[in-house]
């Protein structure tokens, strides 16, 4: 392929509209008539609704209705009609279905009025009493009940191989320890929020918060009993997500059954505190033990998950694949069992189970190079693998090596005095600290379509999202390559249900499953206007095949003999055709069964400790990165970034605080809940190795979104043991924890 | 359903802002915040509500070229102020300065503090406050960007600052 676009480090197509205040986020559209919902949410974790009432709430003026579990309009009881497209196994949340009370801040009724402050008044006149029961959110009490799901969402456990237990006992070097992490939210800058447009005749138009239309689209049908043609879902622009828009979450709901109700459009968007109530990154404690011979070769891995789940979805992740995926060991056991609490099911976020899988067997790697008296970088080459045992495949591609060489010769590693706090620089503590990660490389079926029109507009699209991730820009590189076209010329189109089909934006298969649909659809738009071109019997390009011509310059030509050219609006006039439109669906080749495909990255992490304060800082991250072919270097430095800055929050900052006695996260609001900030975050250097990968999807690339955050973590808090001498287990690392 | 009794004891009241060089007089509810009023009322929705409790930057705006939380104000507070809005920045369909550079150093991704980023960005560089690079992170700490963008934020400030000090 020649690379005009692809490769370049193009500025976002849509950047323009989102530094002037043109991108629309789904509670920014207008509608005549707009009425604005606000959720009541519970106060009580587990219970029953004893009464409600709403009475005085009604007699506001400018109240219009109050939706409750007692007047809702019927809906759909099925377990199925509720389940999405990323439904764990189990029986999904049906907002206002009845009494129960199933996790605290469950939504419980809908006021909607004629303005928001109206809505939000009355909301706050609304009076429950309810039936408690005691709830149990305390993940340590409830661990000894821990249990095997029916079902996985994850991979289920691979079955052990080798002799673990034998191999951990007569290894030289052992370390057992357990490791863990909180539950921990999303949080994206935008609350999630959904404009539902009553279009009459029982037909919506919904703006919704999502990373994936067709999943909202399919929920109202399942749920409300509407035709596919009576609702439209769009989301052009996400303010972020990572992964908390992957469900149709309950705003949703709640604005199309007023919509559909009241037969007037309406707007509900969550609170902040509301955004702690629907899904978060699980706590999980892992215990890992370890065994490593007198060279350093690592003899044995045991590695048991215990995660929090709801109690009517078994929410699993896979945390325990990665000792298969990034080391060689004979002798492996692993197991993942739930923890049924009374809250919200977990849900996935930003590279769920890699980061908290990763982070555990990163520091227990760690602690294991320092037994055996290993360098850590040298320790993990050591044990370096080159096939899955998980699934016993080979690799596609993994320039994981490259990783190392590069970052350590960017970072300086050579120069790391092993010792723990034997660097320091007043009375600042300094910690070098090495982590490698990898995320699974996967290709989806998807939609498709392109129309080229008689003026050389091109426009391709798909019912995609773009969350934040650059799918926009990246669809348009690649359309404008294939078709030899100024990306001024090309449009991609996402966002739209109406638009050809495409999964869920997010596991980092977007650019992969989603370019893969958009280069095949060129291919064919490419054929079709070849077909064209030969109706005519004196045309230059009669007898040949498509192989034999190339696109390039606005033009159609042959590779041979470039002379032999026709400009892509001259053949379409010539032809008499105002615009040509194919439509493709692309699929995973079988090919790659025979292979496993990941990307992978190595991050080197120094941090500064106050000594007398305890205080972390993260002064210098080098994160180099095997992800296949960059497409946009430029966006993917951002989406690398971003997993740093995401890395850092885990590590040091990011905790839902459970308060057992309401059974609540009591810290659900950004005051509270923190987050890097611009001052957490210092010097970031990303680097992408050379990796090319013929296997994994026709364009080589390996999707960035979740390799970025899953080396971060481990790596600062293997930063802080060569700072401090302290070994900090259990994330976030604070302050009282290192002191 | 029971007579209407209930009305909250909101006022109305009659303002004049000039949002964005036009001056416009605007009813206004008494509990609007400014921010509400600019989303809800005038549709001008570049200004972003990330928390609507001071604690997140997405809703900041220039007030009389101080960067201000727009979601921490009533709008009524504001009769006869001067207010600029992402959506005033570009003149004759010529970007700021400070827009341009976001797009060329990828200062973003979702976009959704974005709009509050460069306020900030533009409301510091008034106040030529920002002397170090440590001097930016601090005082671009009040807007959170989710995505992570501040890196590339850093780099647009800076290269904001060298360029006045060159003046
Ligand atoms: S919306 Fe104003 S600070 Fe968050
Ligand atoms: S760009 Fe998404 S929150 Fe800043």
């Amino acid at each position: 392929m020649v690379t005009k676009q692809i490769g370049k480090p193009q500025n976002r197509v849509d950047g323009r509209d989102k530094v002037t205040g043109r991108a629309r986020y789904a509670a920014e559209f207008s509608a005549t008539d707009l009425a604005y919902g606000v959720v009541v949410s519970s106060a009580i974790a587990k219970g029953k609704i004893k009464e409600m009432d709403t009475s005085e709430a009604l007699r506001v003026e400018g109240v219009l209705d109050i939706f409750t579990s007692e007047n809702r309009p019927k809906l759909a009881s099925y377990d199925s009609s509720f389940q999405d497209e990323d439904a764990p196994p189990g029986s999904p949340f049906r907002p206002l279905f009845n009494r129960d009370i199933l996790f605290n801040m469950q939504p419980i009724a809908l006021v909607v009025a004629e303005t928001y402050e109206l809505a939000r008044y009355a909301a706050s006149l609304v009076k429950v009493e309810y039936e408690t029961e005691e709830h149990v959110t305390n993940f340590e009490a409830e661990r000894t009940n821990a249990y095997e799901p029916e079902e996985y969402k994850s991979t289920p456990p691979p079955d052990p191989w080798g002799k673990p237990e034998t191999a951990l006992k007569e290894a030289e070097h052992r370390i057992s320890e357990v490791y863990s992490h909180p539950s921990q939210h999303h949080n994206p800058m935008e609350m999630h929020a959904s404009t539902a447009i009553w279009e009459g005749d029982g037909r919506i138009t919904v703006y919704d918060k999502i990373q994936g239309v067709l999943n909202s689209q399919e929920y109202i049908m399942g749920v409300f009993g509407l035709a596919k043609e009576d609702v439209r879902v769009l989301s052009p622009f996400v303010g972020g997500a990572f992964g908390s828009g992957l469900r149709p979450q309950y705003q949703l709901f709640m604005a199309v059954m007023a919509t559909l109700e009241l037969k007037r459009s309406v707007r509900v968007v969550l609170t902040r505190p509301q955004m702690f109530s629907f899904g978060h990154r699980p706590k999980t404690v892992q215990q890992l033990s370890l065994g490593a011979s007198a060279d350093g070769t690592l003899e044995a891995v045991v590695h048991h998950a215990f995660a929090e789940t709801s109690r009517f979805e078994d929410y699993s992740e896979d945390v325990i694949i990665w000792p298969g995926v990034l080391y060689k060991c004979e002798n492996v056991k692993l197991s993942h069992k739930l923890v049924g609490l009374d809250v919200y099911t977990p849900l996935d976020m930003r590279a769920p189970g890699g980061t908290t899988g990763i982070f555990a067997l990163e520091c227990a790697i760690d602690e294991l190079s320092y037994k055996v008296g290993m360098d850590p970088v040298e320790f993990r080459l050591k044990n370096y693998s080159v096939k899955d045992q998980n699934v016993n495949k080979p690799f596609s591609s993994k320039e994981l090596q490259e990783c190392y060489r590069q970052g350590a010769e960017l970072f300086g590693w050579k120069n790391r005095n092993p010792q723990p706090r034997s660097m320091r620089e007043g009375h600042n503590l300094i910690g070098w600290g090495v982590a490698n990660g990898a995320w699974e490389a996967t290709q989806k079926p998807s939609g498709a379509k392109a129309v080229l029109t008689k003026e050389g507009k091109l426009t391709v699209s798909s019912a995609t999202a773009d969350i934040g991730t650059g799918t926009y820009t990246i669809m348009s590189q690649i359309a404008a390559e294939c078709m030899g076209l100024p990306i001024e010329n090309v449009e991609f189109k996402l966002g739209d249900s109406s638009l050809p089909q495409s999964p869920l934006e997010g596991g980092s298969w977007t650019a992969s499953t989603v370019g893969s649909a958009v280069k095949l659809v060129c291919e064919k738009l490419g054929e079709k206007l070849l077909e064209l071109a030969q109706e005519s019997d004196d045309s230059p390009f009669k007898e040949v095949s498509i192989e034999e011509v190339e696109f390039t310059d606005g033009q159609m030509r042959l590779k041979e003999d470039t002379s032999v050219a026709i400009p892509l609006t001259q053949l379409l006039k010539e032809n008499q055709k105002d615009s040509v439109q194919v439509e493709a669906e692309s699929k995973p080749a079988d090919e790659q069964e025979n292979y496993s495909p990941y990307s992978h990255s190595v991050v080197f992490v120094e941090v500064n400790v106050d000594e007398d304060l305890g205080t972390i800082k993260v002064t210098r991250v080098v994160s180099a990165v095997a992800g296949g072919r960059i497409l946009n270097p430029k966006t993917a430095w951002s989406q690398i970034l971003g997993g740093v800055v995401w890395g850092i929050g885990m590590a040091l900052e990011e905790y839902s605080v459970m308060d057992h006695q309401y059974g609540r996260f009591i810290n659900h609001d950004l005051a509270e809940y923190h987050v890097p900030v611009n001052a957490d975050v210092h010097d970031v250097e990303v680097i992408f190795v050379d990796e090319e990968d013929q296997i994994v999807n026709p364009l080589g690339v390996k999707g960035l979104g979740e390799i970025g955050i899953v080396s971060v973590a481990p790596a600062i808090a293997n930063a802080v043991y060569h700072a401090t001498g302290k070994r900090v287990r259990d994330l976030p690392i604070t302050l009282d924890k290192v002191m | 359903m029971q007579e209407k009794a209930l009305s909250p004891t909101v006022s109305t009241e009659r303002i004049t802002l000039t949002i964005n060089g036009t001056s416009q007089q605007v009813e206004v509810e008494v509990w609007t915040s400014l921010l509400d009023l600019l989303r809800e009322h005038l549709d001008l929705t570049g200004t972003k509500k990330g928390c609507d409790h001071g604690q997140c930057g997405a809703c900041t705006i220039l007030l009389d070229g101080k960067r201000i939380n727009s979601c921490l104000t009533l709008a009524v507070m504001h009769d006869g102020a001067e207010l600029t809005t992402i959506e005033g920045l570009a003149q004759d369909g010529e970007l700021h300065p400070v827009q341009q550079a976001f797009i060329d150093h990828d200062a973003f991704q979702c976009g959704y503090c974005t709009p509050g980023q460069i306020c900030s960005t533009i409301g510091l560089i008034n106040e030529g406050k920002a002397k170090t690079l440590d001097d930016i992170r601090d005082l671009m700490s009040g807007n959170i960007c989710r995505c992570g963008a501040y890196t590339n934020i850093v780099k647009v400030l800076q290269e904001a600052i060298e360029r006045n000090q060159n003046l």
